[in-house]
């Protein structure tokens, strides 16, 4: 079998193939023109007659768990990535299986983290077929130099989701940690010894996966509530020492940047955001973790601080700004996927303003509404950019993988999309005449901000109109860029080979671009 | 043993820099190593450059290394003539065309208020201070330099001025304290710089000797732009002669430095300054006397603004129209509270209008009510509107 097969060219005017690790695929079409006529996957259908009476479901050790889930060659197999680069259990999950003598599993983690570097050796050994889920640090590279088995398939946190509610994900076992849980299964991320806050990304392998298991390391009594995970969805309930190292959720993230120029850049969004008319009573905006995100947020708490304006909702990542922002009075609500602190998981669980969401609610293609687009805007990060907007974020500009997709793609649907870069990072320009991996069509990205200047999309002419007289440095895409190559000089394009390794998938579910093997 | 000359810095926390290292040998070619993650975008570029630098000091025979952090061209040209230079004795200069927009001149009177210190030997800060607005940048050859690695900043600051964008804020040098610096003079001078600062400046014959170097120097390269010299006050004596100081050619501006004048007169600086009162007061005075501006010391607690704004309060009120700075967020607070307040613009605006309604009429006095306004005055009142007009409030 061929990782990919019978390449066209797509509606970005991308290579791709149509068929991947096996299976047909459907080339993007256009942003908004492919809507699927299918009906979703069916869960398995269980009966509680063949579940104890008493509801407990404890086994004795994962390997049990994966034992009695029926764990062959060839399954797919989910974990959940809240403890972030803390994560003790999916790399547990494959020591088991390689003990076991499994083979070709295909582990689809909705993200991977540099913790999970020992997993390159179970994709040497074969335990791992391949990954689909995000491949950055160590797997990046390893997928980068077209070393694994199959084609990496990478997904936004919604086209996860996606994937899996529309039957072309199906997870045979999720293996789910949670920071405590009852003897039923019923689970969740706030209680327990290392609380890690909601649990956005178990939703779909839940309800979709054969058989879920829970891990735990706070084991409590009936009933474990909130129960974000039920446990009349749960198969078996595994207690362990340690889910994970909760130090590492928050890895530097939450923390205010210092540099000079990523202030700037945050400043310049923030006073663009009033310019053009956004920030007003009632706004919902995004308000991630992360340094230049959380400035952002800073200077904007300020203008609302002046002006009494208070927002109606933010979106988290959650962190104790935030929650000082809802406490101060200046928004009503905050939508949380992902949690980063304790002041921010004690909000979570007792102020009811401060509400968990699913992956579903927030970011889903095929939800009946989602979040995102209802967002006033939202700001992102970015590897690269180029002069007609299009934006990467998942490969540096050598082509070698770096970041998942996490909710970018997603993202795009905001109101007003703004892509916060530096305009060179070490020399190398972040704005090119063409981004190595498109991630993100350029008529979604309304505005790009950088230390040197602010461009916004053409396509925005009522931004363009509504921003013209704000005395913000507002400039030309393609005469910023030519004003960042005269201080770099104009790098080479790095050689990539013509085998593929992994494809970004749209969030509709058809393919947008391939990623090649990096030579060097 | 063969010679071994090292320049620049590399290191896993070292960015926008690179470090080259030449060993000279008697046979056998040029054998050029590059270490850089930048290789496969610039490897081509930059081996060139390397090439090209060596062969212009005539080297023949050598073992070269550059490892790289992502430098720009000019950094990695000064880092290599550093190197070569430690090797051989060379006048000459390898020189990268110099950026259009480096070429202006400043005017005497143009504002002052926030002076941003850069180390001169760190090229990463440099690259982007100018998008920060300050008024003048300062690359410092003085105290943010370790004294083995004074040639190399001095080659690089050279370079730098020549090659960094800074955005319309004046391009200025702190030398070293004399007679050091008349050797910074040799690379600083011909770079088209619009300002040099003096250190520990205490008598008017350091003055007229920078000065003499300067003319020396243009005279020498047939070089005729402007160069204004801001000497800095940090001692006892300093304060006792800054009138002289202030009085000399070309001398645009008095700083004072608070933290070796406190340790001049043997006591420490307080946040309250009362130490220091006397001598901020007579800087003042003795560059107004000059008729130039006098410019107040840093502030160096970087992350305490609201201190910060008081300490621009105070000076503001002493008489001072700017200070220096060692952060580039530090600019913004400067700026906001250097600025004239509502009352102090009206009244601007009141002299400013009735001056151009004398102009129209064409009398030579300008009245305002019942009061004769004075030119200078006339003139500061329109520096305060052009000020706040730099600060878009009007």
């Amino acid at each position: 079998m061929k990782k990919a097969d019978k390449f066209v060219k797509n509606a970005a005017g991308r290579i791709v193939p149509t068929i991947i690790n096996g299976k047909e695929v459907i080339p993007f079409q256009g942003i908004n023109k492919y809507r699927p006529t299918h009906k979703g996957a069916a869960p398995r259908v269980p009966t509680c007659i063949d579940y104890p009476a008493d509801g407990n479901k404890s086994v004795k050790s994962l390997k049990e768990a994966l034992i009695k889930s029926g764990i062959k060659d060839g399954m797919t197999i989910s974990t959940h990535h809240h403890y972030r680069n803390g994560d003790y259990i999916s790399n547990l999950v494959f020591d088991i299986a390689a003990e076991m003598g499994i083979k070709n599993l295909r582990w689809v983690p909705s993200a991977a983290f540099p913790c999970h570097k020992p997993i390159i050796k179970h994709l040497e050994s074969g335990v791992v077929h391949h990954i689909e889920g995000s491949l950055n640090g160590p797997l990046g590279d390893f997928c980068s130099h077209g070393k694994m088995a199959g084609l990496g398939y990478l997904r936004s946190h919604g086209g996860r989701y996606r994937a899996i509610a529309d039957g072309e994900l199906h997870i045979d076992i999720a293996v789910m940690c949670a920071s405590a849980a009852d003897m039923m299964g019923n689970a969740n991320g706030v209680l327990g010894k290392h609380p890690f806050g909601p649990m956005a990304f178990t939703k779909a392998d839940v309800k979709y996966a054969d058989r879920t298991i829970v891990v735990t390391d706070s084991l409590i009594e009936f009933p474990c509530y909130p129960w974000e995970i039920m446990g009349n969805d749960v198969d078996f309930v595994v207690t362990v020492d340690e889910i994970g190292d909760p130090q590492k959720i928050v890895s530097g993230t939450t923390r205010i940047t210092k540099s000079p120029d990523r202030l700037l850049i945050a400043e310049y969004i923030a006073k663009f955001v009033d310019a053009a008319g956004i920030l007003q009573n009632g706004m919902n905006f995004q308000a991630g973790a992360g340094g230049t995100s959380l400035a952002f947020v800073h200077f904007i708490k300020e203008m609302m601080q002046e002006r009494g304006i208070k927002a109606r909702s933010m979106i988290g990542g959650s962190t104790k700004f935030l929650v000082d922002m809802m406490q101060e009075g200046l928004t009503d609500y905050i939508f949380d996927g992902q949690t980063f602190g304790l002041e921010a998981i004690d909000s979570l669980r007792d102020n009811p303003n401060h509400i968990p969401i699913g992956i579903f609610e927030i970011y889903d293609f095929h939800a009946k509404g989602n979040l995102a687009r209802m967002m006033d805007v939202i700001v992102l990060g970015s590897t690269e950019v180029d002069v007609n907007f299009n934006a990467n974020c998942v490969s540096h500009s050598d082509g070698r993988m770096l970041h998942g997709i996490g909710g970018f793609q997603n993202c795009m649907l905001a109101k007003c999309t703004i892509i916060a870069v530096p305009s060179f990072r070490d020399r190398i320009p972040v704005i090119k005449d063409e981004v190595t991996t498109l991630v993100a069509p350029g008529e979604l990205v309304d505005v790009i901000v950088t230390e040197r200047g602010i461009c916004i999309n053409p396509l925005r002419k009522d931004l363009i109109e509504a921003t013209k007289n704000s005395g913000l440095p507002l400039r030309d895409i393609n005469d910023l860029k030519k004003e960042v190559d005269e201080i770099c000089g104009v790098p080479n394009r790095p050689k990539l080979s013509d085998e593929a390794v992994a494809v970004v998938e749209w969030i509709d579910g058809t393919i947008l671009d391939t990623i090649r093997k990096v030579e060097a | 043993m063969d010679k071994i000359g090292i320049a620049g810095n590399y290191g896993i926390d070292i960015r926008s820099d690179c470090k080259a290292t030449i060993e000279l040998k008697k046979s056998g070619g040029l054998k050029i190593e590059l270490i850089s993650k930048l290789k496969a975008y610039f490897g081509d570029k930059i081996e060139a450059l390397i090439k090209d630098e060596l062969k212009f000091f005539g080297i023949k025979n050598a073992k070269f290394k550059l490892e790289d952090s992502g430098a720009l061209d000019f950094v990695i040209a000064a880092r290599i003539e550093a190197a070569v230079k430690k090797v051989i004795a060379s006048d000459k200069d390898y020189l990268l065309k110099i950026i259009p927009q480096n070429t202006d001149q400043s005017g005497k009177e143009r504002p002052r208020r926030s002076r941003l210190y850069l180390p001169g030997n760190t090229p990463k800060l440099s690259l982007n201070a100018g998008i920060h607005k300050p008024d003048c940048i300062i690359l410092d050859l003085e105290d943010s330099v370790a004294p083995d690695k004074k040639m190399e900043a001095a080659i690089l600051v050279r370079n730098t001025l020549r090659s960094v964008n800074f955005y319309g804020a004046e391009r200025a040098v702190r030398i070293n304290q004399l007679p050091v610096g008349l050797q910074d003079m040799e690379h600083v001078v011909p770079a088209s710089v619009n300002l040099i600062l003096i250190p520990k400046a205490e008598t008017v014959e350091q003055i007229k000797a920078v000065q003499e170097k300067i003319t020396q120097i243009q005279k020498a390269q047939k070089l005729k732009y402007q160069i204004w010299l801001m000497p800095i006050i940090e001692s006892a004596l300093g304060v006792i002669n800054s009138y002289k100081i202030a009085a000399c050619e070309n001398v645009i501006a008095l700083a004072i430095g608070l933290e070796d004048y406190t340790a001049d007169i043997g006591t420490q600086r307080t946040a309250k300054g009362t130490e220091s009162l006397f001598a901020r007061t007579q800087v003042v005075n003795s560059a107004k006397a000059a008729k130039i501006q006098a410019i107040d010391s840093v502030f160096s607690d970087v992350n305490d603004m609201d201190a910060l704004k008081q300490n621009v309060l105070t000076s503001k009120a002493l008489g001072f129209d700017g200070m220096g700075c060692i952060h580039p967020r530090q600019i913004k607070v400067i700026h906001e509270n250097f600025a004239p307040d509502k009352a102090e613009l009206e009244k601007a605006q009141k002299i400013v209008d009735a001056f151009e309604a004398a102009k129209e009429k064409g009398l030579g006095v300008v009245s305002l009510g019942s009061k004769m306004i004075d030119p200078p005055v006339v003139k500061r009142a329109i520096q305060t509107l052009e000020m706040a007009k730099l600060r878009g409030e009007l």
